[in-house]
């Protein structure tokens, strides 16, 4: 039983600095193919090298999401899956295995199911925070009140088209991480992630971001020790889902332990 | 602060901006040129210009005393965006957009259509302007508006049917933000209707707001005073919009939305948003919302792709909660009954979604009586829903020769609406004629 460990996003980047390595943060939708499977998933990321987990919440209108997230997160909604089947699945996921667990969702979901019962039903199931890609810091009073009394992170976005007063907000209402996006786009595998990630990073850090991680785009241990190279942590999503998709849940946990290997080589 | 005054990104409670962060830079670049547009006098004068040589704007108020006849003998004044080029009131957001797209120095337009109105007017706009376009639109509407897409294809524009979700407008909304969070760059969003993040709800019913002043003006000319109501179709709400800011702070005058109640609100197969919604965010704003327990958006149905829409925008959410509009909804076989009586009585062919407005100031009048004139927002023209006239109705010659009585009443749609029209040809106005 781990659930007591403390599981903060921080906590994990601050282990992982101090191992000389970035992290590695894998998405998977829950419920996808079956609630079963996407908790083996997701355990196996975690055995095969994966830091944190970003469990994404099946929804019906992913302005975010690419082909491949979307033909899962559907899939799951066709077959029944239901919000609260999420905090089930993230209490199972933290009995087997200690990586933070944040949540990756649209807001209109935490909405509905109230957002300070959210909160309260993500810490008892040992879960870690939210990732909100339609959730900008103006539109986020609640959210921060919800998560500033239980102490959950919270991880706001920032893009290559933001402000540097964007940024800095961005920066200033997050925990854990901020989310850097890669590119001018949505989720899905390509081949060269945006030379606009590095700019980004490197303008969060003046705006004085602890921790910034990019996501979008990256299938590869080569890109993940690319995005390493200058941010503190690489966010693997579609890829992982294909693999699960196509391979199932052992092909998750190869890939897993492929892109790990993109985590151990030196710091630039 | 008057309720014409109200801006964004707030409206009460409702509106917002839920979008990606990736938008919010070219949300802000749109909201600071829009500001900038609307006090220069060169901007509001080349949009005049484009109404007055290129839509036909003032477009007419028509009486439709005939029509009336079976409205409880109210008058009704149509106020005529059918008569617009491109046949609905979408042209006058669009050219309004179109102007911005060139002044924020973008080359390409985007954009979502449900009916393909929209649509349409937006491919209009873009070869206007040279400006390269790509149009969104629901695999299920490019089916049920196949005309409206070699439109848009014979205007220059590129149509890509939508495979994902209901594979409906919601859907062509999705995607077109996809493609416009990849390409914000060069890209302009030209959003069809006054949902979607702020600026949208406040910039389209701003260029659509010439609707309301023009008929508030032109009713007064004809009768001497304001309407006693204003009665208008809602699926986003923009041609509502359009012609009910005029008369926000004209206390006495009643607004009226419907909304398409597809086979019954009682039913799972609707699209009415206020009246079986509830507050929730979708599309980038908080507003009212077909939505399950746990927020996903539910599929909308309406016989009308204009209206087929699970969401509305937040300026009409904030009216329903303050009390200010009322919205109420109109079935499928009302709205088609409606369209055939105008038809018949007025030979004035209403698009699907406009004859919604016109089954509930059917409903109005016999309520308010002859003493009251109501305002109809006749917001397009039917000629793209003839196929489904046709079908509904029975109207095609092998149809006809299938059944023994020429026109006969529908065969599907259940039982006749509520308002009393004529099944057989010629149609009699049993009820009092106005006078």
């Amino acid at each position: 039983m781990m659930a007591n460990t403390p599981r903060t996003v921080g906590s994990v980047i601050t282990r992982c600095t101090a191992e000389r390595r970035g992290a590695l943060i894998g998405y998977l939708p829950v419920g996808f193919p079956t609630l079963d499977e996407s908790v083996d998933a997701a355990v196996a990321l975690v055995e095969n090298g994966v830091d944190i987990l970003e469990l994404g919440l099946p929804y019906s209108d992913p302005v975010m999401d690419g082909p491949v997230i979307q033909r899962a997160t559907l899939q799951a909604l066709a077959t029944g899956f239901r919000v609260p089947q999420v905090f089930a699945a993230i209490a199972r996921i933290t009995e087997q295995v200690a990586a933070p667990v944040l949540v990756m969702t649209y807001w209109n979901l935490v909405l509905q199911h109230g957002v300070n019962r959210f909160a309260d039903d993500l810490v008892a199931a040992g879960g870690a925070g939210l990732i909100t890609p339609d959730l900008i810091p103006e539109e986020a009073a609640e959210w921060i009140a919800a998560s500033d009394r239980t102490g959950l992170d919270r991880v706001f976005l920032a893009a290559p088209s933001s402000t540097d007063e964007r940024l800095t907000q961005a920066v200033a209402a997050s925990r854990g991480f901020v989310y850097a996006v890669s590119t001018m786009g949505i989720t899905g595998a390509r081949n060269d992630v945006d030379t606009a990630a590095r700019t980004l990073v490197e303008r969060l850090r003046r705006a004085g971001a602890p921790a910034s991680c990019v996501g979008l785009g990256i299938s590869t241990a080569e890109q993940v020790r690319d995005v390493l190279g200058y941010a503190d942590g690489a966010i693997v999503g579609s890829a992982l889902v294909d693999a699960l998709m196509t391979d199932g849940v052992a092909a998750v946990g190869e890939l897993a332990a492929s892109l790990a290997r993109g985590t151990r080589a030196d710091r630039g | 602060m008057t309720l014409r005054t109200q801006t964004g990104p707030y409206f009460g409670d409702f509106g917002g901006r839920f979008v990606p962060e990736s938008l919010i830079a070219a949300l802000d670049e749109l909201t600071v040129a829009y500001e900038a547009a609307k006090n220069d006098p060169m901007f509001t004068a080349e949009l005049a210009e484009l109404g007055r040589t290129y839509t036909g704007r003032p477009s007419i108020i028509t009486e439709v005393p005939r029509f009336a006849a079976h409205a409880g003998g109210s008058r009704v004044i149509l106020k005529r965006e059918d008569l617009n080029h491109t046949g609905s009131h979408k042209i006058n957001n669009v050219l309004g957009q179109a102007l911005l797209t060139k002044r924020i120095g973008k080359h390409r337009v985007i954009a979502e259509t449900g009916a393909g109105q929209h649509g349409v007017a937006t491919a209009t706009a873009a070869a206007l302007f040279g400006l390269e376009c790509t149009v969104y639109m629901g695999e299920v509407d490019t089916e049920r508006q196949a005309l409206n897409v070699a439109r848009m294809r014979l205007l220059g524009a590129e149509v890509v049917p939508v495979a994902a979700g209901s594979r409906t407008l919601k859907d062509a909304i999705n995607e077109a933000m996809r493609d416009w969070v990849t390409n914000v760059a060069t890209t302009n969003y030209l959003f069809g209707t006054v949902a979607g993040p702020h600026p949208f709800p406040e910039l389209v019913r701003n260029f659509q707001k010439i609707i309301g002043e023009e008929a508030r003006e032109q009713v007064l000319a004809l009768t001497g005073a304001l309407p006693t109501a204003v009665a208008a179709c809602v699926g986003g709400g923009s041609n509502a919009m359009g012609i009910f800011h005029a008369f926000l702070d004209d206390l006495d005058v009643a607004l009226y939305g419907f909304e398409a109640a597809g086979e019954g609100v009682d039913t799972d197969r609707h699209a009415a948003t206020i009246t079986r919604g509830r507050p929730g965010i979708l599309h980038g704003a908080r507003s009212f919302l077909l939505q399950s327990e746990d927020g996903q958006t539910i599929e909308s149905h309406s016989i009308s792709a204009g209206l087929d829409y699970p969401g509305v925008g937040p300026e009409h959410s904030w009216l329903a909660s303050i009390g200010r509009a009322c919205y109420r909804p109109v079935t499928d076989a009302a709205a088609m009954s409606a369209l055939r009586l105008l038809s018949r009585t007025e030979g004035i062919i209403p698009a699907i979604e406009s004859a919604h407005a016109l089954a509930g100031a059917l409903q109005l009048g016999r309520e308010l009586g002859p003493t009251a004139t109501i305002l109809v927002s006749l917001s397009g023209r039917g000629d793209k829903d003839m196929e489904t006239a046709a079908e509904y109705f029975q109207l095609t010659d092998a149809a006809v020769q299938s059944n023994a009585a020429p026109l006969a009443p529908p065969t599907r749609g259940g039982a006749l609406p509520t308002v009393a029209v004529s099944p057989t040809y010629p149609l009699t106005t049993a009820e009092g004629d106005h006078s």
